[in-house]
């Protein structure tokens, strides 16, 4: 069953709130769970927002009847946020999944609110007794991707459409690097700042300027197909965003790194379910199955695939960390030491470049 | 810089401006007319999915880019019923039209995210399309030649004939042009047609164009953009030509600069600068003016019901 709630409601029918049912303290037993999820845009911008939706459709799916769903799309970051987790939160979902970093405080202010309903926040750092956060190590995948862009690429050369400069992306953007690197010692990768999660013609744009100056791997970290787009017309090679993008660029897309939530949801669902739910932080990875990567295009050579599963076995056995001392970052000052892996709480503050990236 | 770059460049900045140069356009005769309708985004959106639902269903990108005008013309005439016949406020029916499209667009697009169909490809054959730099004249798709022709089409039509001087009269005075005997609302009903043919072509240029696939608000706010330059250009075709151009060069060259590694801008900056030179050239057009109207439409956005 599902609910769909538009955040329009919201905004210009205040007789929204009373069309939404009420399944919290009067429900019987049997009554089903109330699962909601905020989603920071669209589900139809085939990313971010979309492959949360996918985890919440595999809940629909693992669940049935005994649990309900409902979402809202597009709320902003910020105050707003609140009013919309507050609505969830009144209507009776005991389970709140709120899927962008920029809900961390209004996450932890409804979240006081109603002591009985649990939280889950995605990509924060934020906690309480009924708020865990949740969040992927994507930067795993990334460092497979970059060492089969360092493989293929004939300029030695990648362009990075990305969005902002935050630890996530930041981090992201080393991983590759370093990856590329190790590689072709020689490699660079180039940042183009689209200032903006989702805006298809300017990240096709950005792409484009990225070709025009001598990549010829495109990868993004923003949400839609765009850049791959851009990248199958000029006939150079990409790598998809959050989903397997291959239908857009089947020439162009080599592999994808994919965001797969469904695991973590269906497991956080049944432990609300027994009671056994805690609060907590988890950070899964490519072993955990938080992080998958799409199947690899035939034109990846049989080096560059054998390199790529080298480096998704280390990093699954724990062998290989993506970030491995010495790093030094563009000022020339070492960051990791040799030998030494970075930290979870680096990673999460990461602000600083490896040298070789042009950002 | 090479010529290679340079020619992708201006490629880039072409496509990049032609959605907005048509939806401004078609905007412009309706504003003309003295009709405000602020739903090109909107309009825009509905255009977009049409023309892609179309497209990928009949596998026919004209037949697509036909859709894309009827739907336009569609969204345009809801606007219509309600602001022109039924005297509903010009602004808030904008308004509504945009969130109605937004809305619409999403659920018929539901059906069609993670679909691609072929490019709209260059009009000339390969021999000029694809050559190093003939291309860049002779490299582009329909829509880019026909926003072009539109331009000076709309500029003879306004200031050459007859009925273009109906059309100024019925945005200038619709109380006069009323008394001499010209249907007011007629006319002001097919110059938000044209808008809306205009607005749903500019966002087939996305879907079908520049990134031929569909995603929620695929046009990302280009129908506001449009909007402004309408008062940039100060309700003038060549001047819309130029505004439309230069935004989509300083759009095009800001992406370029950061490519080339120019990093002693933020990228903050570089992402606003598009917005500060329009806000810098309205300034500087109502301080040489001092008219405190910019030329715009007397009756602009004012309901007129025959009395």
């Amino acid at each position: 069953m599902t609910s769909i709630i538009t955040r329009r409601r919201l905004t210009f029918g205040a007789a929204a709130a009373s069309t939404l049912p009420l399944v919290g303290r009067g429900a019987q037993a049997q009554a089903p769970l109330g699962v909601g999820f905020i989603y920071v845009g669209p589900i139809g911008d085939h990313g971010w927002s979309w492959t949360h939706d996918q985890g919440r459709l595999a809940l629909e799916k693992e669940f049935g009847s005994k649990i309900k769903t409902s979402f809202l799309e597009n709320v902003a970051e910020g105050p707003d946020a609140a009013r919309a987790i507050r609505q969830l939160a009144q209507a009776g979902n005991q389970l709140i999944f709120t899927t962008s970093f920029g809900f961390m405080n209004p996450t932890i202010q409804v979240a006081k609110q109603f002591p009985k309903v649990k939280f889950e926040h995605a990509t924060g750092y934020q906690r309480a007794e009924n708020v865990a956060t949740y969040n992927a190590r994507f930067y795993e995948g990334r460092a497979v991707i970059g060492t089969i862009a360092g493989h293929m690429s004939k300029s030695g050369q990648a362009g990075y459409v990305a969005s902002f400069p935050i630890p996530e992306v930041v981090m992201g953007i080393n991983a590759f690097h370093l990856a590329a690197r190790k590689v072709n010692p020689n490699f660079k990768t180039k940042v183009v700042w689209a200032s903006t999660w989702y805006d298809p013609a300017k990240e096709a744009d950005a792409a484009k300027a990225l070709i025009d100056q001598g990549a010829d791997m495109i990868t993004q970290h923003t949400d839609s197909a765009a850049p791959l787009q851009a990248a199958e017309q000029r006939g150079v090679f990409a790598f998809g965003q959050a989903s397997d993008m291959k239908a857009f660029a089947p020439k162009a897309h080599l592999s994808a790194i994919v965001d797969d939530w469904s695991g973590y949801y269906i497991k956080r669902v049944k432990e609300v379910m027994d009671g056994s739910w805690k609060s907590g932080d988890v950070w899964g990875g490519i072993k955990d199955g938080f992080v998958k990567l799409a199947p690899f295009n035939d034109a990846v050579t049989p080096a560059a695939r054998a390199a790529a599963e080298e480096v998704q076995k280390g990093i699954v056995a724990g062998t290989l960390h993506p970030f491995t001392g010495e790093l030094k970052d563009q000022k020339g000052e070492v960051r990791v030491k040799a030998g030494e892996k970075a930290s979870d709480e680096i990673l999460s503050k990461m602000d600083w470049y490896v040298d070789g990236v042009q950002a | 810089m090479t010529t290679a770059i340079l020619v992708s460049i201006l490629m880039t900045l072409v496509a990049a401006s032609t959605p907005i140069l048509l939806a401004a356009l078609g905007e412009l005769v309706a504003e003309k007319a003295g009709v405000l309708n602020l739903g090109v985004e909107g309009m825009m959106l509905c255009g977009a999915v049409a023309g892609f639902a179309v497209a990928f269903s009949s596998g026919s990108t004209t037949l697509g880019l036909a859709a894309a005008l009827l739907a336009g013309v569609a969204a345009a005439m809801i606007f219509a019923v309600l602001a022109l016949s039924l005297n509903a406020n010009q602004v808030a029916t904008g308004l509504a039209l945009t969130i109605f499209g937004i809305g619409a667009s999403s659920l018929i697009g539901a059906g069609f995210v993670g679909r691609t169909v072929p490019r709209l490809g260059p009009v000339f054959p390969a021999a000029l399309s694809e050559h190093p730099w003939l291309r860049v004249i002779f490299g582009h798709d329909i829509l880019v030649y026909l926003s072009l022709a539109l331009v000076i089409g709309v500029g003879w039509f306004l200031r050459r004939t007859r009925a273009g001087l109906i059309l100024r009269a019925v945005g200038e005075n619709d109380a006069s042009a009323h008394a001499i005997g010209y249907p007011v609302i007629a006319i002001r009903y097919a110059a938000v047609a044209f808008g809306g043919a205009l607005a749903g072509l500019g966002g087939a240029y996305f879907s079908l164009a520049l990134t031929p696939m569909w995603a929620d608000r695929l046009t990302a706010g280009r129908g506001w953009i449009a909007l402004a330059l309408v008062v940039f250009s100060a309700w003038k075709p060549g001047r819309l030509l130029i505004g439309a151009y230069l935004f989509g060069a300083v759009m095009t060259l800001e992406l370029q600069a950061k490519a080339a590694g120019v990093n002693w801008l933020a990228p903050e900056v570089l992402a606003m600068t598009p917005y500060l030179a329009t806000i810098a050239v309205l300034t500087m057009m109502s301080i040489g003016r001092r008219t405190g109207r910019l030329d715009a439409p007397a009756c602009l956005g004012k309901p007129f019901s025959a009395t």
